[in-house]
Formats: C-alpha cells, structure tokens, sequence
C-alpha cells in the first residue's frame, strides 16, 4: 500500500533515486510538448495555441482519476501523502502575481528550467530572476511577508467537500468542463491562427 | 507530442509521484533549496535565526540540499535534454515575440522570473507543485491557484499583447 516512502516501505535513497526516474519522465514530456517555447505557453491567453491549457488540464484530470480509483481500492492511504493547507489570502494575491510573472516573463518556474537547460537564453535570465525573487522575499520576510502568508488559514481542504458534493461526482464535473473547454479552445485557436500567421 | 498524450502521462507521473514518495511534482521548491543551501552556507547562524530559514535547517545533519525536489529536479533537467536532443531542439537561443527586441525580451524576463519567485513563496508553490500537483489530489488551495494565475492572465493580458502578438 501506498505511499511506499512515508509509510517506511522504501527508504530515503531509493526514494529519491525514484524522484529522478520520476523528474526524467516529467521534464521529458514538458519539453516534447513544446514548454520550453514561450510563445507557445504565451498563446493560450491569447488564443493562438492552447497547449498549455490541454496538457494542465489533462495531467490534473488523469491524477485526480487515477489517485481516487487507487485510494478506493486501498492501494494509497491518502492521509500519508502531502496534502497541501490552504491559506486562500496569500495564494490568491501569489498567484496574482505570478499571473504577472507569467505575461511578462513568458514562463513559470518548470517550464523555464527545461528551456534554460535547452538553450533558451531568456529562460536562463527568468530562472535567475526566480532565484533572485526568492532571495529577495526570504530576506525580507519577517518585515514584509509572513503576517500576510499565514493569513487566511483554512487547514487542509479538500474543494469537493468544501463544496458538499463527493469527490466522484467533482472528478467527473471537472471532467465535463474540461472537455467542454477543449472543444472550445480547438475552435477559437483554428478562428485565430487562420486570421494570422503567428509563426511559433 | 500530442498535447493530450502528453498530458495524460504526465499525470501518470504525478500519480507515481504520490504513490511512491507522497509528493506532488514541483518547480519552484527546487529553486528555493538552492537558495536556502547557499544562505545556509554562507551565514548558519543568521539562517537558524531567521523565520524564512530557520525550520529549513533545522537539521544540522543533513543539507537542504539533499531533498527529494531536488533530485526530481534534476530528472526533469535530464529528460528536458533527452528529448530536446532526439528532437534536434537543443540550441541556443532567444523565444520572444516579433515585436520586441532581444534586450527588452532578456529585461522582461528577468522581471517576470523574479515576480514568479516572489509569487511563489507567498502562494506556497508554483503552477507544478500548488496548482497542477494540488488540482490532482482536489485540493482548495491548487483551484485558488488555478483561478489566480490564468483567471489573473486573461485579465492583464491585453497590456502585454506588444510582447508576444
């Protein structure tokens, strides 16, 4: 039963020899599905190509399928995994302004580091400029950052709960939407780009 | 790669992830050991002192370093590689749009890196580990994030249109 590290069936360096094999997989597909061009991760706010959206989506879908069909199996205690806390404050004005990162930068931090490691001289400059973030907010976080990041704490929600509905039911509206919105974005994306050429 | 395909077997990566190691996939918390290592090493006592660090190292024993981010990290590295290089991708150059210039492109990059690293810190994670790894496991906090980043995108969108359209 999983997860095989916390629950003390594996131990510490096979697990992170696993998390190699595993980051080789991830950043394998990031780039073979063209996240190192960041006109392309660009385009899906502006209608030329909804790659990311297609990829996110899919990738959430399947996780959250997968790891529902294997907890109801009781192949993976879901308590022992990271189930991340939501303090909705700080991920909302964060994500805010990594939205702003995003349009002006062109990247988020994965993807810049599969496009710096390729050659993309402008993802070496954005994951510089990650570091220098980071930095810059760990040296002044006491002063300006950690009332705001402990603020609205909620503990460990889970959305469909929050919602009152079971987590089948939520998998499969998420599911619905989602295709919906491939549909969707197949048509806008053929409207756009047969309008222009946008030259990825 | 198909988008689609990609996609799915990404998420069967995030499933092994959580199976064997009951993590999510992440980015930004990579990038964040490397700076808590080098902080670390540079000034210990400052580090175990200030609230940033100070849990982050704790452990006397061990280094920052050695997490399980950055050993995935370090997979994601290898495997970017790996396929650019069956694809022919691996060269140097700038991604921009036609637009703007390559100074103004390496400038905004630079600017947008470092809101991301800010953003990230304040958001408990990035579009891998908060949004896409917390969407996975149904987590309210990763649907915030989703809501945020690319609700946030669509709106400031039309006053960076000059970068990329």
């Amino acid at each position: 039963m999983g997860p095989l590290f916390p629950l003390g069936t594996i131990g510490e360096e096979f697990n992170m020899l696993i998390g190699f094999f595993i980051g080789i997989g991830f950043g394998f597909l990031l780039e073979a599905a063209g996240f190192t061009n960041t006109r392309k991760l660009a385009g899906v706010f502006y209608g030329y190509d909804f790659v990311v959206l297609k990829v996110f989506f899919s990738a959430a879908i399947t996780a959250a399928i997968g790891l529902y069909l294997m907890n109801h199996y009781g192949l993976i205690e879901m308590d022992a995994i990271f189930y991340p806390k939501t303090f909705w404050i700080p991920t909302l004005i964060g994500g805010l302004i990594m939205a702003f990162g995003f349009l002006i930068g062109g990247f988020c931090p994965g993807t810049s580091i599969c496009a710096a490691v390729t050659g993309k001289i402008d993802a070496m400059v954005f994951v510089l400029g990650a570091i220098i973030g980071i930095f810059g907010y760990a040296m002044t976080y006491e002063p300006l950052w950690e009332n705001l990041r402990n603020s609205g704490k909620m503990g460990e929600v889970n959305i469909a709960d929050w919602m009152g509905i079971s987590d089948g039911l939520f998998i499969l509206l998420m599911t619905i939407v989602a295709a919906i919105m491939f549909f969707a974005v197949t048509r806008i994306q053929s409207k756009v780009t047969s309008k222009r050429d946008y030259q990825l | 790669m198909n988008s689609y395909l990609a996609g799915i077997l990404i998420g069967v990566f995030m499933i092994a992830a959580y199976y064997f190691s009951g993590e999510g996939l992440g980015a930004s918390g990579a990038l964040k050991a490397v700076v808590v290592t080098a902080v670390n090493d540079v000034n210990h006592d400052y580090a175990k002192e200030a609230h940033f660090f100070a849990k982050r190292v704790a452990n006397e024993e061990q280094s920052p370093i050695k997490s399980w981010l950055i050993f995935e990290i370090i997979g994601v590295i290898a495997g970017a590689i790996i396929s650019a290089a069956l694809a022919g991708r691996l060269k140097l150059e700038i991604g921009k749009g036609m637009r703007i210039t390559n100074r103004s492109r390496l400038i905004f990059a630079l600017i947008g890196g470092i809101l991301f690293g800010v953003g990230s810190q304040l958001g408990r994670g990035c579009t891998s580990g908060m949004v896409m790894s917390g969407m996975g496991v149904l987590s309210l906090s990763g649907f915030i994030g989703l809501v945020a980043i690319f609700g946030g995108g669509y709106v400031i969108a039309y006053f960076f249109r000059k970068l990329w359209i």
